[in-house]
């Protein structure tokens, strides 16, 4: 039986008051969870509930020894002046530069400040890919993103270690269907 | 007449001790333009000037009186969840009206608080000086620790949370540099001109090159640069140092406003509109053509 990654178990989260939940399931490595659901429905506070920054108001989160995480911001803040690399970026998670795609390679190069939203948003998301995270969390990683780069990131994940696991949000149902291996219906 | 008195040993520890906070806040300047808090500075340094005064009115050290200030701020700004520019202006207010009000409840008030708002950076003693030089040296001591905490965090706000990583020694250390800062600043060369020094030459080096290590480095020598003009001038011109400090700084600007010009010509250059207009018929069967 393999390793459990992570675990939740009716947790129901929020900020100020509950917005989602309960909400159960649990991860293995290899898994690709799929969280669909509409706008508002809590998606986005689930991960944020994994990562800490939402209030667990009832249920646990059970994490595997050791695990890592990065996570993908849904709109990242693309910073106007900041001439750092997009090399440094990839730096900061410890991501390996050479695992990215060739349709990074040219981003690596090239400071923030020159990038459009699209190309800090797959910047990021490569970030977060490429990283040794056991645990990545993508929030509506298509966003903003042309023909090119999905299929970059399709590729990504195709070949994604079995060690690692993915939970992804995302509005595309097609997106969703072709690389999850499990789905999550997400509702207030 | 000023030529002699620039060479004059009495200057010798009031430029030694600019020169390294002008290192020192151009670094600090860089970090907090980075996590876009740079209001925050000129905030924190008007409410270090109401510290020092009000300690000046109680007869304690004007030190105490700063970093009790700066500090209290501190840890009401870590409490809140959410802090912005409105925030900020409120100190700002706050730190201005503050200092001039205290300043009238003691005598020579007025010259202290005139002194703490515009700088007074000639009657700086070897304490300044000593501050200064710890300043400088923690600040170059945490950067290759801090930086790359603070870069993630701007980026990847739940990491730290995230992957169990403690978050409180880093927020620490940075609050304290630049408590630090602003204070040694504040009651060296003036709340403003230490604001200057924290926006200016972060503002003007995060366009000149590319790359965060060349921009921490820019950065500081636009601050180091534009210090050392300012006090030849002062001195030569026979000025006082704050404002023409602020002066020479707002004319470093023009590097930035030049180097965005070079890259705006470097982006256009070659006119792709018409080359790539198509009907959408033809577009799409040139859509259908395509490999």
């Amino acid at each position: 039986m393999p390793e459990t990654l992570l675990k939740l178990d009716n947790v129901v989260a929020g900020y100020t008051t509950p917005v989602v939940g309960p909400v159960a399931f649990s991860l293995a490595p290899g898994e690709i969870l799929g969280l669909g659901g509409h706008n508002g429905a809590g998606k986005s506070t689930i991960l944020r509930s994994i990562t800490g920054m939402a209030r667990i108001f009832a249920g646990t989160i059970t994490r595997s020894d050791g695990l890592t995480i990065s996570h993908q911001w849904q709109r990242p803040e693309l910073p106007p002046e900041l001439a750092l690399m997009g090399r440094e970026l990839f730096a900061l998670l410890g991501a390996d530069p050479d695992s990215a795609p060739a349709i990074i390679q040219p981003l690596l190069e090239k400071p923030l400040y020159q990038f459009s939203g699209g190309q800090f948003q797959l910047l990021q998301t490569m970030a977060c890919v490429c990283s040794p995270a056991k645990l990545v969390l993508m929030d509506e990683p298509t966003n903003n993103l042309d023909g090119r780069a999905l299929d970059a990131l399709s590729e990504m994940l195709h070949r994604l270690e079995k060690s690692r696991a993915v939970i992804l949000v995302s509005h595309e149902k097609a997106f969703l269907e072709k690389h999850c291996t499990s789905m999550l219906e997400v509702s207030p | 007449m000023s030529e002699f008195l620039l060479f004059d040993p009495l200057f010798r520890v009031p430029f030694f001790t600019g020169l390294l906070l002008a290192a020192a806040l151009s670094l600090i300047g860089a970090l907090l333009r980075m996590r876009d808090e740079w209001l925050a500075a000129l905030g924190l340094s008007q409410i270090a000037a109401v510290g020092a005064i009000a300690a000046n009115v109680l007869h304690l050290p004007v030190l105490i009186g700063a970093f009790a200030a700066a500090g209290a701020v501190m840890v009401l700004r870590a409490a809140l969840p959410r802090i912005g520019n409105s925030h900020y202006g409120l100190m700002i207010l706050l730190g201005w009206s503050g200092t001039l009000l205290l300043g009238s409840y003691i005598d020579h008030g007025h010259v202290v608080g005139e002194h703490l708002l515009r700088g007074q950076l000639y009657f700086t003693h070897t304490g300044h000086l000593l501050g200064a030089a710890v300043l400088l040296a923690f600040t170059l001591g945490f950067l290759p620790w801090l930086s790359p905490r603070l870069l993630t965090a701007r980026f990847f706000p739940d990491y730290h949370k995230a992957n169990q990583l403690p978050v409180m020694p880093y927020r620490m250390v940075f609050a304290l540099l630049v408590i630090g800062a602003v204070v040694t600043g504040t009651v060296s060369i003036g709340a403003f001109p230490a604001f200057a020094m924290l926006f200016v030459p972060p503002w003007v080096g995060f366009v000149l090159v590319n790359g965060w290590t060349r921009s921490l480095i820019a950065s500081t020598a636009v601050g180091c640069a534009a210090y050392i003009a300012a006090f030849v001038a002062a001195i030569m011109l026979d000025l006082p140092f704050g404002p023409v400090l602020t002066a020479v700084l707002i004319l470093c600007g023009t590097l930035r406003f030049v180097t965005a010009l070079r890259r705006r010509n470097f982006q256009v250059s070659g006119d792709q509109s018409k080359a790539n207009y198509l009907p959408i018929k033809e577009y799409r069967a040139a859509e259908k053509r395509a490999p």
